[in-house]
């Protein structure tokens, strides 16, 4: 008889599921564009149940993640940090990974992985410069989808450097460069680049060591990703399934504990 | 730097109401080191009601001086910690900004300066009274000297400064200690002025004998967290440092600190511990708590069985040393006066005499020179001893640069990465 475990990942701008069937194959997922303190983890939750065609007696065992994992105390068997999450769900698209970054909506991670496992991370400070929260504000700024940031920074032609590591002040920078005419383009550009800038930071303090992968929505910014190539010096890997990331490694958790 | 939340009760305290929360019941050696530290305040009160001079003191100024000639003193940290653990922190900084200081200025300062131009605290038990000189020593911190000179400024008083430059090397040179030195003897002069009397060479040496005794008797109470599991946890060093800050040089302190050894080594004996939960992860708690959220700080640690059983900055307040030349050597070797050698050779020996797991690490708002080191720390540690580092945002004063949320995260992820490096090692182990 087959083993479902489901990986919720209630993030603070959105709420992912992954259900695993037998530790191996994942049969459904969802994604709700809201999190923490939200009605997404519940509708995310009923969304994979509905995608799957099994109901929540089926799962042998639950786990959550993220920074609101600690709201579904009572839904799910155990809440774990998004860290070994995404550690264990980069794991499990990547075998031969050993640095995993995570851009989320607030915060940034970086963790160093042997053998599968997390045995150590950095993470940001308070401040959201460098996260997925950063990259919305400037979007809104500059009157683009954040989604279409990736594409636009492509086009980019001259660098423009935006220095500030503070947010709001990243925002007035940007503003400035908008008075002045600046190609949005480039603007964009220098956006990745200071993201980049501040995550390379962090990884440095953990150390950098192949196969560098990383998770969370920010992943599927492409210029993010070539800007942290450009400077970390290592090839950079992501996968289609990079906001799942830290749900997929919950669920692989929860297999785990529900084959003990 | 340092603190303690609680004092012994007032001797005339009237009984509890009914519905207030009854006291933990506490050991001798610890009523006894509470009871030092109310007696402190005690005295400067009593000294400014009869009129004679109050001090306000940072903590690592050589006490043994004002000790020897009889002159009251307090100390505006350990105040600003307990105002902080009161929660009457957030308020009295916010009346520091009011009054134009920074929100980027260490908290305690800030705390301290309100206090200091007349803003009163909530917290009965720190009050004390207005100054009448200030004696500053910037070993522990640089942003003391602004504060100090600002607290001189605004009652127009003495400010007797002892500058400690901070040391690129490991080793103290001869002519830092007489340049030390002569600043000791410049402060003994003055002082004597204040107090209205010469300093008695037999009472010097006593003070000096009564501080090297309590110094000895806290690193023996330090020391007993090499044991496992642990008698005590590092939180309960950080609210005895109180002691230690505010009255090194007098013989109740060192015979309280005797006690509460002797205590120890009685738990260390039966194999029980006055942590209350089961110690499965030892850390080193690097930095400063903070003292607004200790409730916030620990749960998340009792909840995973994490006790704390190594911090640097408890035992970096035991100064031994023989003779005037000897205590201006040892007050060098204050944690932010320090190269970043001998700060990383400090706590990795801190970490592996008390067998630590992982490292937590407070980024302290309040504290630059502390903080900014520590994330060349961090990688140090785990690249010399193996461990797990975590750190978190936070102060020590002000409430505002603390969350929660952000905490739990850092340690449950050091919670799992200190667990995998257990599983590694027994794999190893086979």
């Amino acid at each position: 008889m087959a083993i479902y475990t489901l990986g919720i990942d209630v993030g603070s701008t959105a709420s992912k599921c992954v259900i695993l069937k037998d530790g191996k194959e994942i049969v459904a997922k969802s994604l709700i564009d809201v999190g923490a303190g939200t009605s997404g983890p519940d509708r995310a939750i009923n969304q994979v149940l509905e995608n799957a065609g099994l109901k929540r007696e089926d799962m042998a065992y639950i786990l959550a993640t993220g920074y609101g994992r600690n709201s579904l105390e009572g839904f799910a068997d155990k809440q774990m940090s998004e860290l070994s999450c995404h550690a264990r769900g980069a794991y499990f698209l990547f075998p031969e990974v050993h640095t995993v970054i995570d851009i989320g909506g607030q915060d940034v991670k970086v963790m160093h992985i042997e053998n599968g496992a997390m045995v150590n991370f950095q993470m940001n400070d308070k401040c959201a410069a460098g996260t997925g929260r950063f990259l919305d504000v400037m979007a809104r700024v500059l009157e683009v989808k954040v989604g279409d940031l990736g594409r636009l920074g492509a086009l980019s032609t001259k660098k423009v450097a935006i220095s500030s590591t503070c947010t709001v002040f990243a925002e007035s920078e940007v503003i400035s460069q908008l008075a002045q005419a600046t190609d949005k383009c480039d603007i964009i550009n220098g956006i990745h680049h200071s993201v980049a800038a501040r995550v390379v930071g962090l990884a440095h303090r953990v150390g950098v060591q192949e196969m560098v992968v990383m998770t969370g929505g920010v992943a599927q910014n492409a210029g993010v990703v070539q800007a942290l190539q450009e400077q970390l010096g290592h090839e950079v890997h992501t996968s289609p399934l990079t906001q799942y990331v830290g749900a997929l490694g919950a669920a692989l958790f929860a297999y785990q504990k529900a084959s003990r | 730097m340092a603190e303690m939340e609680k004092t012994a009760a007032p001797a005339q305290e009237a009984p509890a109401a009914p519905m207030k929360k009854a006291p933990k019941p506490v050991s001798p050696g610890t009523a006894a080191l509470r009871k030092v530290v109310s007696d402190v305040y005690a005295a400067a009160w009593e000294a400014k009601k009869a009129g004679r001079p109050v001090g306000w003191s940072s903590s690592k100024f050589p006490c043994e001086i004002a000790e020897a000639l009889d002159l009251a003193v307090v100390y505006p940290e350990n105040q600003a910690a307990g105002i902080g653990a009161q929660h009457d922190g957030e308020r009295m900084c916010q009346a520091a900004e009011d009054m134009g200081y920074d929100a980027d200025i260490c908290g305690y300062a800030r705390i301290s300066l309100a206090y200091s131009a007349g803003v009163e605290t909530t917290n009965e038990s720190r009050r004390m009274p207005q100054p009448d000189f200030v004696l500053c020593c910037n070993n522990i911190c640089n942003c003391m000297t602004k504060w100090y000179e600002n607290i001189a400024r605004m009652h127009n008083i003495p400010l007797i400064m002892i500058d400690v430059p901070y040391n690129n090397e490991v080793t103290v040179s001869d002519s830092q200690v007489a340049y030390i030195r002569g600043q000791f003897d410049d402060a003994i002069k003055q002082l004597e002025v204040i107090a209205g009397k010469k300093m008695d060479p037999a009472r010097f040496e006593h003070a000096c004998e009564c501080a090297n005794r309590t110094a000895k008797a806290w690193l023996k109470v330090c020391d007993y967290l090499q044991y496992k599991p642990a008698p005590m946890s590092g939180f309960d060093l950080f609210n005895h440092m109180a002691d230690v800050v505010t009255a090194r040089g007098k013989v109740e302190t060192a015979e309280a600190f005797e006690l509460l050894a002797s205590e120890l080594e009685e738990h260390v004996k039966n194999g029980t511990t006055t942590t209350p939960f089961p110690e499965q992860y030892r850390i080193m708690f690097e930095g400063i708590p903070c003292w607004p959220n200790l409730k916030a700080l620990f749960k998340p640690l009792k909840a995973n069985g994490v006790n704390v059983t190594a911090v640097v900055y408890a035992p970096a307040f035991g100064f031994v040393y023989d003779d005037l030349d000897s205590m201006a050597r040892a007050y060098c070797k204050a944690p932010n006066s320090v190269c970043i050698e001998q700060g990383v050779d400090w706590r990795e020996g801190i970490c592996r005499d008390n067998k630590v797991d992982g490292v937590l690490v407070h980024y302290n708002r309040s504290c630059k020179p502390w903080s900014g080191y520590m994330a060349e720390m961090q990688r140090r540690f785990t690249e010399d001893l193996g461990i797990p580092c975590a750190g978190f945002d936070g102060d020590q004063a002000d409430p505002r640069n603390f969350n929660e949320a952000q905490y739990l995260t850092r340690v449950q992820g050091l919670v799992e990465a200190m667990e995998q490096n257990a599983k590694n090692k027994a794999a190893k182990e086979g």
